[in-house]
């Protein structure tokens, strides 16, 4: 083998991908196989809830604050030049409950809570905890990982939901507070204009798959590491960036999925 | 439901009490068929149980390892090695770094499989038990980690609660106790609340030690135990193994390159080297011990039958000398 040859290493680099998307998906099962514990042992799984969910409140709080605020803004001055600026309140409780608040929580959960779980389980299989379990008998796929998988994929839509209803907060206080759009008119036509079936519960389904799969690409990352600093540099980086790019796409064919046409 | 209707109500009484008879009847139903089943599994179980008794007791080494070649992917590590283990001793595997001293024990803990020979602990083949078994016979196991593998978000009393929390059903007084007189065996009582951040190397090895003999295991394996520590702490270590394995009635493993301090502990040493086992014998015999291999393992020799250089090319040749040589000589 050529290892200059870029034919060489594209074909490596797709056999190796693929393999590893084998493994991913063994180790999914694997989850879904040993998760009878986590359930039985529910405390487990509210003590990865509170790590990856009450400890990610603030930088959710506060960005879907920000996010809806400058949707009151940037909202209220377009829909000003159309005479509709009332229509403030249902621009911004769609965009966010349709897009930006099960896209952008899940962006921000990856960066927080899947950082730090990668983070977390690469440093216990380099320092030997994991191993340690298993010569006691316990298993960490039961103990360790399901119970993260469980806690992210419980958290995603609850964080989901306070990011969109904080957002809806920040462009009321800028809409209605600072620029004196009618309180009525913003809130009844948001109440008409948002659908529970087309909007809320799509928006649901969108923040759970999306945090199944950051939950799952930052355990695995972390369980299979390269046990040194630097691995688990690496594989840090890896859980942003690839759960981002998945993220993004995968809120594609969500949204595709969920269109409904004209 | 109407009220007012006396017979509307009691048939209604009438059928929930029926249905509590028949329920009550099912439940007995079930009782008295589970106790038949239990009766007829009984015999059987009492006979394995026996059996695992006869045959754990009846084997003389605790751990027999026979004819067992390892290797990860194309690199040989272990090569048809054979050692025993007697209960109640202690027994330390010796050799350089990256001999293949950590493999044994984890082979002999089921978290690799050999690619030929057996492994047997207390008379059963590691390899061949299943995942339930191998779990089963893990808890009568316990290992210290080269640096204490202690679980970092829980305190050194959780710690070592651990396997009493996730194995038994005992009562939080008795998990309490129970902590307390293994942390007071290892010196750490009053060190039950710190993180294990908080603790120095010895401690951290100490802690580690408490845990893995939370249950009482009748085999313990260390992996290291003296690597990065200061001679107070070694010594410390080093009186634990061996008052804790006699105290315990323990049968023990002791994976390391810590010749003088293990030489001190021990019943018996096997030498490992180049997948092999070079020599063996009690630690009088190592200390006079002639043999090359042994002499410079003791000795702490640089260059013996353990190279001091990797193998490599010829070292001119490799500076590009000889080229510049012939060179030379051909301008000459």
């Amino acid at each position: 083998m050529k290892p200059g040859n870029p034919f060489v290493r594209m074909g490596h680099a797709t056999l190796e991908g693929i393999s590893r998307l084998g493994t991913a998906t063994r180790f999914l099962l694997q989850i879904l196989w040993r998760s009878g514990t986590s359930w039985r042992r529910f405390h487990l799984i509210v003590r990865e809830i509170y790590s990856s969910g009450v400890l990610s409140l603030i930088i959710i709080v506060v960005s879907g604050l920000f996010v809806g605020m400058v949707l009151g803004l940037q909202g209220y001055q377009t829909l000003r030049t159309y005479g509709s600026a009332e229509s403030l309140g249902v621009l911004v409780a769609l965009s966010l409950v349709r897009e930006l608040g099960p896209v952008v929580a899940a962006l921000l959960f990856a960066s927080r809570a899947g950082s730090a779980i990668t983070a977390e389980v690469g440093l216990m299989k380099t320092t030997e905890q994991l191993q340690a379990m298993e010569m006691m008998a316990v298993d960490p796929m039961a103990r360790i990982i399901a119970p993260r998988f469980w806690g992210g994929v419980i958290s995603m839509p609850l964080l989901a939901a306070i990011f969109s209803m904080t957002g809806i907060y920040g462009g009321y206080m800028i809409g209605v507070r600072l620029l004196g759009v009618d309180d009525g008119a913003f809130w009844s036509q948001m109440q008409s204009a948002v659908d529970l079936r087309d909007d809320v519960v799509n928006g649901i389904i969108k923040s759970v798959v999306f945090g199944f799969v950051i939950t799952l690409i930052a355990l695995f990352e972390g369980y299979d590491a390269v046990p040194t600093a630097e691995g688990i540099s690496r594989a840090t980086t890896r859980t942003v960036v690839t759960s981002s790019l998945a993220i993004l796409a995968l809120d594609f064919v969500l949204t595709a999925f969920m269109f409904k046409g004209a | 439901m109407n009220i007012k209707d006396g017979s509307i109500d009691s048939s209604i009484d009438d059928s929930i009490d029926g249905f509590i008879g028949s329920a009550k009847l099912l439940t007995c139903e079930i009782v008295y068929m589970r106790s038949i089943c239990h009766l007829l599994v009984m015999p059987l179980e009492c006979g394995r149980f026996l059996l695992l008794i006869i045959n754990s007791v009846s084997t003389e080494n605790l751990v027999d390892i026979r004819r067992v070649s390892f290797s990860y992917r194309n690199r040989s590590v272990l090569r048809e090695i054979s050692m025993q283990v007697p209960r109640g001793k202690v027994v330390a595997i010796m050799g350089g770094s990256g001999c293949g001293k950590t493999t044994l024990l984890r082979l002999i803990g089921g978290q690799l499989h050999a690619n030929a020979g057996e492994v047997l602990v207390g008379g059963q083949n590691v390899a061949q038990l299943d995942n339930t078994a191998l779990y089963r016979l893990r808890r009568k196991m316990g290992m210290l980690f080269q640096f204490g593998a202690l679980f970092t978000d829980l305190t050194v009393f959780e710690n070592v609660a651990f396997q009493m929390r996730e194995h038994t059903d005992l009562s939080e007084q008795m998990i309490h106790d129970m902590v307390l007189m293994k942390l007071h065996a290892v010196g750490l009582r009053g060190a039950q609340q710190l993180m294990p951040y908080e603790l120095s190397g010895g401690m951290a090895r100490r802690a580690a030690l408490a845990r893995a003999i939370a249950l009482d295991p009748m085999l313990m394996m260390y992996d290291e135990p003296f690597t990065g520590l200061d001679p107070i702490s070694m010594g410390v270590i080093g009186n634990l193994i061996r008052r804790l394995n006699d105290a315990l009635g323990l049968t023990s493993i002791l994976v390391t390159h810590d010749i003088e301090e293990s030489l001190k502990i021990v019943d018996y040493v096997y030498f490992v080297s180049n997948g092999r086992i070079e020599a063996e014998g009690t630690p009088d015999e190592i200390r006079v011990s002639q043999q090359a291999f042994v002499h410079q393992f003791v000795h702490a020799e640089e260059d013996g039958p353990v190279p001091f250089h990797y193998p490599a090319p010829d070292y001119a040749q490799d500076l590009g000398i000889t080229d510049m040589r012939q060179a030379g000589v051909g301008q000459a």
